[in-house]
Parts: C-alpha cells; sequence; structure tokens
C-alpha cells in the first residue's frame, strides 16, 4: 500500500467506507448545562452501533442559551438509524424513558427534514388529558404537566435521508497510551464540528470489526488484521512497531458532515505527531463494494 | 409598482362593505372594472369610483387611505398579501381571512378578526368588542393566526377562540377569553371584569395578577415552566411586545371549573 507522511505520520492510501443512513436532532434544554446534559447523555446512552442497539446516538455539540428556543442551556442531540421506523422507535421510547423523565428538561426539533417524526406527539398521552397543544410561530408544541412542572416538547422534528453514518479514522500507535492520546485528540476536533457524531463510548472504539466470522450467525467479529496480539499469526495489516490501534467512527447529518469531521481529526493527530499519538492512520472499508460513501484519506490531509 | 391605492374622497353616505378589495379578488381586474366594483350596502349601493380614488398598479400591496367608522369588513377574506389602512375601520376588519397581513393604523370596531384563520391582523389604536369572536349563531371564534390591538380593545375579546395568538397591549373590557375553546390571548394593562369566564381550555396570559377572577378559577401555584419563556420570546421576535411578559415563573390560575377546567391564566408575579 502507498503511504503518504504528514508531520512524520504515515498515512494510508485507503479511505472509509461509510453508508447512507436516516438521522434527525433535536435540541434538550434544562435549567443548567449540567441537567441539559445529563438528559442527553442518558437518551443516547447504549447507542453505540444500529448492529445492536437499534440507532446510533450522540450529543452533536452544547447549544449556548442565546441560541436555544427557550433560553435555556442545551445541546443538540442528533440520532442515526437504517430505517425511518427504526428511528421513530427509538425516538420516542429514548425520549420518553430518558427526556421526559430528566428534571426541568424541554425538547426541539433542529432539523429541517424531508418527513416529520414525532416528539411531542408520541408523549402526550402521558397528559392523561391534562397535555396541553400549543400552536404558534409556525410550530406546534405539547406541554404535558410532570411532578417539576411542565415538560415542553415540540410536536415533531424532521427526518433527512441524506445521513451518512460509518466515516471512520483508525490511530494506529507503538502503545495504548499513545492510540488513546491520538484518539483524544481526535475527538475533541471532532466535536467542535457540526453536524457530526462519534457514537462509541466517549467517541472511541477499541473493537474493531469485519463483516461476518467464523460462526454461524455473527454478523461481525474482531477485525484481526488490526488486533496487534494476532500479528504474527494473520495476515495482519501491522507492522512491527504498533501495539495498538484505536477507531473513531463517524456519522454525519450529511456527507460533508462527515469529510469535514474526518478532516478535523486527521488534522489534529498529524499535528500532535509520531512521537507522542499515532505513528500511522489509516482506515477502514469492506473492499468499497458495500458502502455509497467513500472519504479517501489523501483528500482530507491538511 | 405602486401600491393599489384607495383614497376615500368623502366621507361615506353608507355603511361600505370593503370585502371585494383584497388582492386575490382584486387580481386580472383592469381599472374600469375595479372602479365598477359594489362596495356600499344601501338599495342602490355605491361603486368604487363613487367613494374612492383609485391610483398605483400592485394588487398583492393594497392601501385603502381614509378613515370612518363605516368602512367595514376591509380585508375580509383575505388570504395573502398586505392591505394597510392609514385611519380608521368599521365592524368585521379582517373577518374570515387566512392569511396575508392587514395592518389598520386608526382604530377598528366591533368583530375585528372574527372568524379569522391566519395571517397578521395588526391595530393601532383600539378594537371594539368581540376582537376574533364569532358572529351571533356561529359555532367557532378565530382558529389561527395573529391578532394584534396596540391599543385597548372591547369587551369579550376572543370570544370563542379556538386556535392562534390575540395581543392586547393597553387593556381590554370585561370578560376576555370569554368561552374560549383553545389558543393564546395576551393582554397587557388591566384587565376587565371575569377574564377567562367560561373557558374550556386555551391560555390567557397577563402581565399582572387578574383581579375580578370568576370564583370557579383556582389558583395553581408559582411552576417553574419552559413555556412562558419560549413564549415571550415568541411575543419579542414577532415584535408584538419589546419586553418578556411573564418571565420565568408565572402564576398560574386553572379553570373555568364551571365548565371542562382544562384552561389557565398565567401572569407575571410581582406587579
Amino acid at each position: 500500500m502507498q503511504q503518504l507522511t504528514r508531520n512524520g505520520v504515515l498515512i494510508d492510501d485507503t479511505f472509509a467506507e461509510a453508508f447512507g443512513m436516516r438521522a434527525t436532532a433535536i435540541i434538550i434544554t434544562a435549567p443548567t448545562l449540567k441537567w441539559a446534559r445529563q438528559a442527553a447523555i442518558t437518551m443516547t446512552g447504549f447507542a453505540t452501533s444500529v448492529i445492536g442497539c437499534g440507532c446510533e446516538a450522540a450529543i452533536d455539540m452544547d447549544v449556548p442559551e442565546t441560541k436555544t428556543p427557550d433560553g435555556r442551556p442545551g445541546c443538540r442531540v442528533m440520532i442515526f438509524a437504517m430505517g425511518t421506523d427504526d428511528l421513530q422507535k427509538q425516538l420516542k421510547t429514548r425520549l420518553g424513558q430518558c427526556v421526559l423523565t430528566s428534571p426541568g428538561s424541554a425538547c426541539f426539533a433542529d432539523l429541517e427534514g424531508s418527513a416529520p417524526l414525532d416528539l411531542g406527539n408520541a408523549l402526550r398521552y402521558f397528559g392523561d388529558g391534562w397535555q396541553i397543544s400549543k400552536k404558534f410561530g409556525g410550530r406546534h408544541y405539547w406541554r404535558v404537566p410532570v411532578m417539576d412542572g411542565e415538560f415542553l416538547c415540540e410536536a415533531t422534528t424532521g427526518l433527512t435521508k441524506n445521513a451518512v453514518g460509518g466515516g471512520n479514522l483508525l490511530f494506529l500507535a507503538a502503545d495504548n497510551a499513545k492510540a488513546l492520546h491520538a484518539a483524544e485528540r481526535a475527538v475533541a476536533a471532532i466535536e467542535k464540528e457540526p453536524g457530526a457524531i462519534m457514537p462509541f463510548p466517549g467517541g472511541v472504539v477499541r473493537s474493531g470489526s469485519k463483516v461476518g466470522g467464523k460462526y454461524k450467525g455473527m454478523m461481525a467479529s474482531t477485525n484481526d488484521a488490526f488486533a496487534p496480539t494476532l500479528r504474527g499469526v494473520v495476515n495482519s495489516a501491522l507492522t512491527p512497531d504498533i501495539n495498538a490501534v484505536l477507531e473513531i467512527v463517524i456519522d454525519g447529518e450529511t456527507s460533508d458532515a462527515v469529510a469535514a469531521a474526518m478532516r478535523a481529526g486527521l488534522k489534529a493527530v498529524i499535528d500532535l505527531g509520531p512521537k507522542k499519538g499515532a505513528l500511522r492512520i489509516s482506515a477502514g472499508n469492506y473492499g468499497g463494494k458495500l458502502g455509497k460513501f467513500h472519504y479517501h484519506l489523501k483528500d482530507l490531509l491538511p | 409598482m405602486k401600491a393599489l391605492t384607495f383614497s376615500l374622497l368623502a366621507e361615506p353616505e353608507e355603511r361600505l362593505d370593503l370585502s371585494g378589495l383584497t388582492p386575490a379578488s382584486l387580481a386580472g381586474l383592469t381599472e374600469i372594472q375595479i372602479a365598477k366594483l359594489h362596495v356600499g350596502t344601501s338599495r342602490k349601493p355605491a361603486l368604487v369610483g363613487d367613494v374612492f380614488k383609485v391610483t398605483g398598479k400592485d394588487v398583492n400591496s393594497l392601501i385603502v387611505e381614509g378613515s370612518s367608522p363605516w368602512l367595514d369588513r376591509v380585508g375580509a377574506g383575505l388570504n395573502g398579501g398586505t392591505i394597510r389602512v392609514t385611519g380608521n375601520v368599521g365592524s368585521q376588519a379582517g373577518r374570515k381571512m387566512s392569511g396575508g397581513t392587514l395592518l389598520v393604523e386608526g382604530s377598528a370596531g366591533d368583530h375585528a378578526g372574527s372568524g379569522m384563520a391566519g395571517g397578521r391582523l395588526e391595530i393601532k389604536g383600539n378594537a371594539g368588542d368581540y376582537a376574533s369572536g364569532p358572529l351571533a349563531g356561529e359555532m367557532t371564534g378565530m382558529e389561527g393566526g395573529v391578532l394584534i390591538v396596540r391599543g385597548k380593545a372591547g369587551h369579550y375579546a376572543g370570544d370563542r377562540l379556538r386556535r392562534g395568538t390575540i395581543a392586547v397591549l393597553k387593556g381590554c373590557g370585561d370578560y376576555a377569553g370569554y368561552r374560549m375553546v383553545a389558543g393564546t390571548i395576551v393582554v397587557t394593562g388591566r384587565v376587565g371584569a371575569m377574564p377567562g369566564f367560561l373557558m374550556k381550555r386555551g391560555s390567557l396570559l397577563l402581565d399582572r395578577r387578574p383581579e375580578n377572577l370568576v370564583p370557579t378559577f383556582m389558583p395553581c401555584g408559582e411552576p417553574d415552566i419552559a413555556f412562558s419563556r419560549l413564549f415571550d420570546r415568541f411575543l419579542i421576535r414577532e415584535k408584538i411586545l419589546d419586553k418578556p411578559l411573564l418571565g420565568q415563573k408565572p402564576g398560574k390560575y386553572g379553570g373555568d371549573n364551571a365548565v371542562l377546567g382544562k384552561g389557565e391564566i398565567l401572569f407575571r408575579r410581582g406587579r
């Protein structure tokens, strides 16, 4: 494989392969940023991969009180799924169990999409007849009485069919600490990019996978080519100086958002350099036949 | 293109029905055809050309220059474009309008915005009784849109309101929100007797604690709700008010328990 070098970091001439997804975005507000984030973190828990969680979700960014609909601090949450029905189901259950329940929360649409998804429309019956519908300024809200006052929730949010899931970067480092350092830098840089989320724990995934496995029924299994402990016994992608690999997976509202996020992550890790961070940066793909979106690292370099 | 302008030549000799003068109904008409439209309401009704001097061409932006309590039904049925009236108008201004903007720079008579379903009706002066309310025999009042009265409104403002927002900025008469079904009424300034009388659902938002309440309204505390902030911002964004109405923790009364009892009066505390 041809390799480029930037600031001493080797860049594989390869590409990340990503898929079209359905996505939506909402703004959750609360009396303080702490509680807005708490509702958002709870709602996006157990939402790392559509394979096992039904959706992929995370906080896109914090929204200052000057930019939220109700003037309280909030954060923007994005949720991705493979189909509209899956997305609606996940949105409804997570909203009902995690946001409705969180102290002082309110929830607003934050995506103009091709179709509506129910937010408050799905939860209003919790009001048991005391829910209040309000339509003004071209928007529709539900107010549901709860024990600390009211849960205010916009009736619907938008759905986009132009979302992309599965953009990724692999950071190959001399040891675990350096791999983690590189990954943390990349996460911090990508968090600043609007419209892109990293659904795995803290944005980082250590169990990168390949499609299928030797056991029947396994949709995915360990990415042995990038597992350093198997370097000598499988057809490995790792050179002898690599002892740890971490991956960042990126879902974006649009293909451009994924590209921008990958560009920011690449730059952050290249700037960190090979001594403190990654010796080499690669990306995961399936040969290019499964996913519609290909992000070539060489096109995204700083 | 200059706005199509109807300048009142003299005080009319009969009540005029101006519901035919909207962008939609004037589109495609020639000057002569417009001049021959009936606007009078007597047995030999006056024509547009009898009472107005007509200038300009742009039918999407109408101006009525003049002021008379006999200019009835201005902008009735408006569904797009703008109408501006430079003076006072009679009854039923903006009746059943569903879109567009109607601006009355003077005062309006009774039933302003009666049964409106959309659009924006702004009255810079006062409005008479039954603002937005239904005519006799009709089941519902306003069903959408925004009605702003920058001056005072008379009695029964928002009668049978079903949806939409009414804002009265210098106080209103008795029975504001009478029989309202849903929707929102904002009143700043003094509110007359028995606001919300027989309201089923909906919101009356006041800038002070209401006096003269019906005994079937019950105090419901001082909840810290996000809605008040959201609505305050809406009022400021729409240039209806220039400062927050309710604030963070409005007081609340629930009622009218003589009927369904799912309505609310929210008011700014401390006044």
